[in-house]
């Protein structure tokens, strides 16, 4: 579904480096990545701010035209089939808006249908089926700038959904949602992936998106590919430890000495105490019943290494 | 009163970091400035039209041309974007006063666009073409008229974007106030080529002040003491005027929660 | 455009600016307001002088007249170019690249400034006053020139607007300097050329194809020679010179979003 190899994107950057004198340098934002999605994947691709994600989503889907390399999505050439493309898939931007500001849901997805010339039945199936999964029948008929960030996310995904795209491409799709509207979209995009088999690639910061989501990760930092492989594989791999918080009901020594800890932080006089074990020696389970032979909890979280903590592991690794 | 001066200098520094958009700016304002100096010379080359020959009509253009982004002719609608989004509770509850705060920064603003948006049009025009200079004793009336010319237009944009606290869409006034200002302030053609008694309406109103006032004074064109006054009376009304609007809309903004 | 999608999104765009109806009729009346405002300047010049450039009060208003009524339209339909710093600056324009039409057309019908009729409206009662105000030889060639003229003229100030707001895909914040050529060439077409000098007439005249807008068609149809000696065929051919400038436009149009694209933001 998509083919990528040795992609490169170069930026002219001017700098004021006096008062009247600019330098001009190049910037690769994007430097030889390579990778391929298969049709029914689900793939995310992470890394911070400023890794070449946007820039890279930008060529793929034919806004921006590479320095060099090769790419295919869906068959044709984004940069020189930029129409045929989007006819193809889907594109969800998190922070920019493909609906019509002003006017009901409604009516820009009947632009959109206009737009895409989709078939009145291919549209009304669709439709029915999005309204009826991301529920969108309660403001349907509100204009857009009246609806909440978590319905217009899913008024934007159905947008890009009703000409029936192969491929769903979903840039920071959950970012500002609250909990509960990031749950529905994951569980209707996981959905989609699986029974209808519409490839998705989305980039995210949050850890949970890909857990829920994505199987396959590709990480990606200073423009080039430092991962591809199971979210699970690169964990374990670079990241093997988890921290365990817990708040006890009265002040106790640090509990260190627990078999699989490996190093105690402690606060509050000993109140609360941040537990680093190794996934591979103890389990939470296990740990968690040794703390409570020693001090009676209060409280506890399970805190998983932050994507941009496994990046950083992973590019310092190099 | 020190808080007011850094106001000023922010909007100074502020200005001065859009240099793509002042250089646009003022390459549009040369342009205008070479069409109506065209028009201007076919208007009085063959015999001076009220009180206009070539070197003053040409002083004329080039002068309408830096005064007008000198006192933001065309408005702004910042205050109004504030007092929609409901930002303007912020600005409100600042240890200031909003009007004085805002006139602080347009007075920086002005300060810039005199370096990049009034000199430089001027001494194109008098480079390029005969060009009248002022007598001596008429440059610091100049000042203090421009001066007055800025407070006037403040006040009227102040005003118009106060509007914004009673309308929902305050767009419609705004581009009425910039098609009446651009209208009567004299800037498409001296005031005093209009017959006699356009020219007692037109001056009843405050729009002369902003554009046709510096400019006869500048020009030593009527007694220049009569063009100050009317300067003065209009910078007076139109600022108790803000401050009194701004009261009623605190008011407003405080009892109704904006 | 042989299907009926650029007339939707023009629709939904109307039916959104309905929303604010108090603003949108005063902003309708300050736009025809600002229109004959422009006449006043004319009228109040002519008061005090009897010919502008070897023209006379009624012919310099049918010349007004034209290029208002041009202009007009022309802000009707491309206007809404005066947005693309904005686009691109939010990233709308990479959100109008996702779908499986041109860029041109979207920007273009992305808004219609309706508002603007006000200035077409000013503008064609203004050619009613001056075309029944000078001595026409009326025929069917001449009914022909009355009203392909302003049609022409707006097709070029249409091309004028999209080549200037094109350089925004280089200069983000320089719209002033689209302004002052667009609006620029309004003011300049709105007088007969023989106002102007030098190289600024041989650029707004020929480069920026601003003669053909109202001062040719507006001599054919008075039936005056050309006091700058040009032929009388210049008169007739505004539609050729406006297809030309419509193509260039576009070249020009393609040649900037192959850049944007290229180099991006």
């Amino acid at each position: 579904m998509i083919e990528v190899r040795e992609l490169c994107r170069e930026f002219a950057v001017t700098t004021r480096t006096g008062r009247f004198r600019r330098t001009r340098r190049t910037v690769r934002a994007v430097d030889s990545v390579s990778f391929d999605v298969a049709a029914g994947e689900a793939v995310g691709y992470v890394g911070p701010n400023g890794a070449g994600k946007s820039t890279t989503i930008k060529m793929l889907t034919g806004i921006l035209v590479p320095t060099s390399g090769h790419v295919r999505v869906s068959g044709v050439d984004p940069s020189r089939s930029r129409r045929e493309l989007t006819r193809r898939i889907g594109v969800v931007f998190g922070q920019r808006s493909q609906l019509w500001w002003d006017l009901p849901l409604r009516d820009s997805f009947d632009l959109l249908r206009a737009i895409y010339r989709v078939g009145a039945a291919d549209y009304a199936r669709r439709l029915r089926e999005c309204v009826e999964l991301l529920e969108l029948s309660g403001f349907l008929d509100r204009p857009v700038r009246q609806l909440s960030l978590g319905q217009r996310m899913r008024g934007e995904v159905t947008a890009s959904l009703l000409h029936g795209p192969e491929l769903l491409v979903l840039d920071e799709p959950t970012i500002g949602l609250d909990l509960e509207s990031k749950e529905r979209l994951r569980e209707f995009l996981a959905d989609l992936n699986t029974t209808r088999g519409t490839t998705l690639l989305l980039t995210t910061h949050d850890l949970d998106d890909i857990e829920r989501l994505c199987p396959r990760l590709v990480v990606i930092d200073r423009g080039t590919v430092l991962a591809d492989g199971p979210l699970e594989e690169l964990r374990a791999e670079v990241a093997p430890e988890r921290v365990l918080v817990v708040d006890l009901e009265k002040p106790a020594d640090p509990l260190g000495d627990l078999a699989g800890v490996v190093a105690v932080r402690s606060e509050l006089g000993g109140l609360r105490q941040h537990l680093t074990f190794r996934r591979d020696e103890t389990t939470a389970a296990a740990l968690i019943a040794a703390v409570a032979t020693r001090a009676e909890v209060h409280d506890l979280v399970v805190e998983e290494p932050e994507i941009d903590d496994v990046v950083r592991r992973l590019y310092a690794r190099r | 009163m020190r808080s007011y001066a850094q106001l000023a200098l922010a909007g100074f520094r502020r200005y001065s970091n859009y240099r793509q958009a002042m250089f646009a700016g003022l390459a549009a304002n040369v342009m205008f400035g070479l069409l109506r100096t065209a028009v201007m010379i076919a208007v009085v080359g063959a015999a001076p039209v009220a009180g206009y020959d070539v070197p003053a009509a040409v002083a004329y253009v080039w002068l309408g041309q830096g005064l007008l982004a000198f006192v933001q002719l065309w408005g702004d609608a910042r205050l109004a974007g504030r007092i929609r989004t409901g930002d303007v509770v912020v600005d409100l509850y600042r240890p200031w006063h909003l009007q004085a705060a805002l006139f602080a920064e347009d007075v920086g603003r002005a300060g810039f666009s005199l370096f990049v948006r009034l000199v430089p049009p001027v001494l194109v025009g008098a480079l390029l073409f005969p060009f009248q200079w002022p007598e001596v004793a008429a440059w610091p009336l100049f000042a203090v008229s421009a001066l007055l010319a800025l407070v006037v237009s403040f006040g009227l944009r102040f005003l118009v974007n106060a509007t914004a606290f009673w309308l929902l869409d305050s767009r419609g006034v705004e581009s009425f106030h910039v098609v009446a200002t651009s209208a009567f302030c004299g800037l498409g053609v001296p005031l005093s080529f209009f017959p006699d008694w356009a020219q007692d309406v037109l001056w009843a109103t405050p729009f002369p002040a902003i554009i046709q006032a510096p400019i006869d004074v500048y020009l030593s064109h009527d007694p220049q003491w009569t063009a100050l006054g009317h300067q003065l009376f209009w910078a007076v009304v139109l600022s108790v005027a803000g401050h009194l609007v701004l009261q009623r809309a605190v008011r407003k903004v405080v009892v109704q929660g904006g | 455009m042989g299907d009926r999608i650029y007339p939707k999104l023009v629709a939904a765009r109307l039916r959104g600016q309905m929303s604010y109806r108090v603003s949108f009729a005063l902003e309708c009346l300050g736009q025809a307001f600002a229109q004959a405002i422009e006449l006043v300047v004319i009228l109040v010049v002519f008061s005090r002088v009897d010919a502008l450039g070897g023209f006379s009060a009624s012919e310099v208003v049918l010349l007004y007249a034209f290029a208002g009524t041009a202009f007009g339209i022309a802000d009707l339909v491309a206007g809404q170019l005066n947005e693309l710093p904005d686009y691109i600056r939010t990233g709308k324009f990479d959100v109008l690249l996702l779908r499986p039409l041109g860029t041109l057309p979207q920007v273009m019908a992305s808004d219609v400034r309706l508002r603007r009729a006000g200035r077409v409206a000013a503008g064609i009662i203004t050619m009613a006053f001056a075309l029944t105000h000078n001595d026409i030889a009326w025929s069917p060639w001449t009914v022909l020139l009355v009203v392909v003229t302003p049609l022409a003229g707006a097709v070029i100030f249409s091309a004028v607007w999209i080549v200037a707001c094109a350089v925004s895909f280089w200069l983000v914040e320089a719209q002033e300097l689209a302004n002052a050529v667009t609006h620029g060439s309004n003011s300049f077409t709105s007088y007969p050329i023989t106002v102007y000098s030098g190289w600024l007439r041989r650029f707004m005249a020929f480069v920026v194809p601003g003669a053909f807008v109202a001062y040719y068609p507006g001599l054919a149809l008075l039936g005056r020679a050309d006091p700058l000696g040009g032929p009388a065929f210049l008169g007739w051919i505004a539609p050729l010179v406006a297809l030309a400038a419509a193509c260039v436009a576009g070249l020009v149009w393609r040649f900037a979003v192959r850049h944007y694209r290229g180099t991006g933001s």
